[in-house]
């Protein structure tokens, strides 16, 4: 109720253990590694270069006749360091050019599920190790964009295949990239459906709700679910709106301001993922994932050993120790479509 | 007047006769008969297909799509579905049919999408070969496949593999109007710039698509209107069956963003007044004509090549008597000419073989000839020896008969 002042004999001042971590935090910077998902012409790229304000990414499309189409699903992760007011963070964007882009997409979504889990057992591997490193460089995807199609009427089977596969190993957060070719009512029947078609397959997109949450946190979270999946517009255009520099599309019918609420959810999407839930995101993706993630491979490698046990037990072969299986998580973890 | 090569005579006319009239008596019968047209729409769901249709036509052609509960089933294949309507306008009666496609590049395999519309396309061919063929053929009912729209997701890169295989396979069979939808994603600049990237990629892989063409017999203003047309394939197109109203307060048909409106028959917003325009006021006789002379006669002849007929060229030969004489006798001449050629050549070789011949026995004898002289010769040289040596013989003897022999040379006569 009443705590005492900063000058007073009874002040411990443990309190300034926030401005120790900040501290902390702004020698150290961070990781925060995003992969987006979704077909060629999404308005990936423009989107992830319009919330950081910069170009970090180009678009990966097939710009001449020339070009061939892919064949496969690449994964082409950027990083690079961005830098705000001191704090330093290492932003590694995974790009994933080709998925969906064939006639037969069946298992394009394996490099996609593979790279994740890989980033999972790069991890625990570190982690493992008997002498580990002070801070082990984070390379586990901490969220996932996937872009829905507009105008689609709800999820696509492409789309509940891959979500329902996504989810199991990272934050995913659905958006609706070139949300322009969608009326205000057009968007809300959408919306409407595409939760109604989550619950239906059982899809648990991101934010999670959580039995910690305070009251603010929960009204926080249940206006996050409201939007989802998130209804943006990217630009990387400055246009000049009546003398005021802004950020959006000018058509022949009107301008589209990316910031104005009314025209599309592209602040409360920045804000949300950036803003409000960054350090969550980090978080949920170690407690959450990471540690299913875990969990489900130390359970192999034990089932592993004792499988060996067992048969060396049985074979009776003389002066044979059991054999001993060195932490070699990788070796164990198979891409499971 | 001069009969030209083909033996037809310009003639000019003195007054008006009155057979320009002919055309008016064609489009009089054919309104009485109504039209048809039958157009296909492709593209996958959600894309805006039932939408422009009702907009092109303005008229609910297709129902609004009723909200299924989501379901576990995922849509499997293509579906292949049409709805027929009769619509009138200033006395002209069109049944118009369009055949929907839903499920295309919906699925997660893709591949075949297009087999099922293709089959769709060639068993109505097939059923008005069969109808053609029939012993009485007064009444064919044609619901060949007179256009393709084929819609063009918005992406602002090349088409897709499923664009592109989907063209690839169907664009000899039907005329293909690739047009882009949801236009009204696209800013200006983005448009041109897709657009040029869609041609490239047609013309890349040899795709070929229904244009406008102008010939000699067109005035002006139909080869600039062709002109204009063509500049703005593929047609960048938005559909709204909605009036909203604008802020001047007139209702037009458009759709309402919070950013502005956008109007479908703004010219300078989309090009729907474009496609209309080529679709059903200026190119709809056009597209019929191609499916019936250029794309079914095409599919007639693959087919019925197929089926093992072979092509008879003679009945294509005219019967006039003057000219059959005339063509007999040519062939005739020609015959004998030939004959003639040959029998000359023939003689010739025969004339060589002898003369060769001739000489070999020539240097036979020649051979021979010289042969004999040279026995001769020497039989001449041996006798002229001969005669030498009696004569130097005889000589002697002449000698002993003067004197008696002294010595007893006995010779055989003084034995006695």
């Amino acid at each position: 109720m009443s705590a005492p002042a900063n000058d007073s004999q009874d002040y411990v001042g443990f309190d300034t253990i926030t401005q120790q971590m900040e501290r902390k935090f702004l020698k150290r910077g961070f990781n925060f590694n995003v992969i987006l998902v979704g077909e060629s012409g999404m308005g990936k790229s423009t989107l992830v270069n319009s919330i950081f304000s910069s170009h970090l990414v180009d678009s990966q499309g097939r710009r001449t006749a020339q070009e061939v189409i892919r064949k496969t699903t690449e994964i082409s992760p950027v990083t690079q360091t961005l830098e705000e007011n001191g704090v330093r963070v290492r932003l590694t964007i995974i790009d994933t050019p080709g998925f969906g882009d064939q006639c037969n997409n069946e298992g394009c979504w394996v490099p996609v599920i593979k790279y994740i889990k890989d980033q999972h057992a790069a991890y625990l591997e570190r982690e493992l190790k008997p002498q580990r490193d002070r801070v082990i460089n984070d390379t586990r995807v901490h969220a996932c964009l996937y872009f829905l199609n507009p105008g689609s009427r709800g999820l696509r089977p492409l789309d509940v295949e891959v979500l329902k596969r996504l989810t199991e190993v990272t934050n995913v957060i659905p958006v609706i990239a070139k949300s322009d070719s969608m009326t205000v009512e057009e968007r809300t029947a959408f919306k409407r459906r595409i939760k109604e078609e989550l619950v239906f397959h059982r899809i648990a997109v991101y934010p999670y709700p959580s039995e910690e949450d305070c009251d603010e946190d929960r009204a926080l979270n249940s206006s996050i679910r409201d939007l989802v999946p998130f209804a943006v517009v990217g630009s990387e255009e400055i246009i000049d709106v009546n003398g005021t520099p802004v950020r959006g599309r000018r058509h022949g019918w009107g301008v589209i301001n990316i910031f104005d609420e009314t025209h599309s959810d592209f602040v409360h999407l920045r804000n949300f993922m950036l803003r409000t839930h960054l350090s969550d995101l980090i978080e949920v993706t170690s407690q959450r994932h990471y540690e299913q993630f875990r969990t489900s491979q130390l359970r192999q490698i034990k089932e592993l050993r004792a499988q060996q046990a067992a048969a060396a037990a049985s074979g009776g072969i003389m002066g044979s120790m059991p054999q001993q299986v060195p932490p070699q998580v990788p070796a164990v973890h198979q891409p499971m479509a | 007047m001069k009969p030209n090569a083909t033996g037809i005579q310009k003639k000019k006319m003195q007054g008006y006769v009155g057979f320009s009239n002919y055309p008016n008596q064609v489009h009089r019968r054919s309104v009485k008969r109504g039209f048809n047209f039958t157009l296909m729409v492709v593209g996958e769901s959600g894309i805006g297909k039932s939408t422009l249709i009702n907009t092109l036509f303005d008229s609910k052609i297709f129902p609004d799509r009723e909200e299924t509960p989501p379901s576990a089933e995922p849509i499997k294949g293509v579906d292949v579905t049409s709805m027929s309507a009769d619509i009138q306008e200033n006395g002209v009666k069109l049944r118009l049919t369009v055949v929907d496609t839903p499920g295309f590049g919906d699925s997660i395999n893709n591949e075949d999408a297009w087999q099922p519309i293709l089959e769709n396309i060639e068993s109505r061919f097939d059923a008005y070969l069969a109808q053609e063929n029939r012993v009485n053929r007064s009444k064919i009912s044609d619901n060949r496949i007179d256009a393709v729209i084929y819609f063009i997701k918005p992406t602002g890169h090349c088409l897709r593999a499923i664009d592109i295989e989907f063209m690839k396979r169907l664009h000899t069979k039907v005329n293909l109007i690739p047009i882009v939808a949801k236009a009204d994603t696209l800013t200006a600049r983005e448009l041109e710039l897709f657009k040029a990237k869609i041609m490239a990629d047609i013309n890349y892989h040899g795709i070929q698509i229904f244009k406008p063409v102008s010939d000699e017999f067109d005035d002006p203003e139909t080869v600039s209107d062709n002109r204009e047309i063509l500049s703005k394939i593929p047609f960048a197109v938005i559909g709204s069956e909605k009036l909203v109203e604008r802020p001047d307060g007139t209702m037009v048909r458009g759709r309402r963003y919070p950013w502005g409106i956008i109007e479908v028959e703004n010219e300078e917003h989309n090009d729907f007044i474009k496609l209309r325009q080529m679709l059903l006021r200026s190119h709809m006789e056009e597209l019929k004509d191609s499916t019936d002379m250029v794309l079914y006669e095409n599919y007639r002849t693959q087919k019925l090549l197929s089926m093992g007929h072979v092509q008879d060229n003679n009945v294509f030969r005219e019967f006039n008597p003057l000219v059959l004489l005339e063509e007999e006798r040519r062939a005739h001449e020609a015959k004998m000419q030939k004959m003639e050629a040959e029998m000359t050549a023939v003689f010739q070789q025969k004339v060589q073989e002898k003369e060769s011949k001739l000489k070999l026995s020539e240097e036979e004898l020649y051979a021979r000839h010289k042969e004999m002289k040279t026995v001769l010769e020497k039989q001449r040289a041996e006798l002229d020896d001969k005669k030498k040596r009696a004569e130097a013989s005889v000589r002697p003897i002449t000698p002993m008969e003067q004197h008696p022999t002294k010595g007893k040379k006995k010779n055989i006569f003084s034995g006695f």
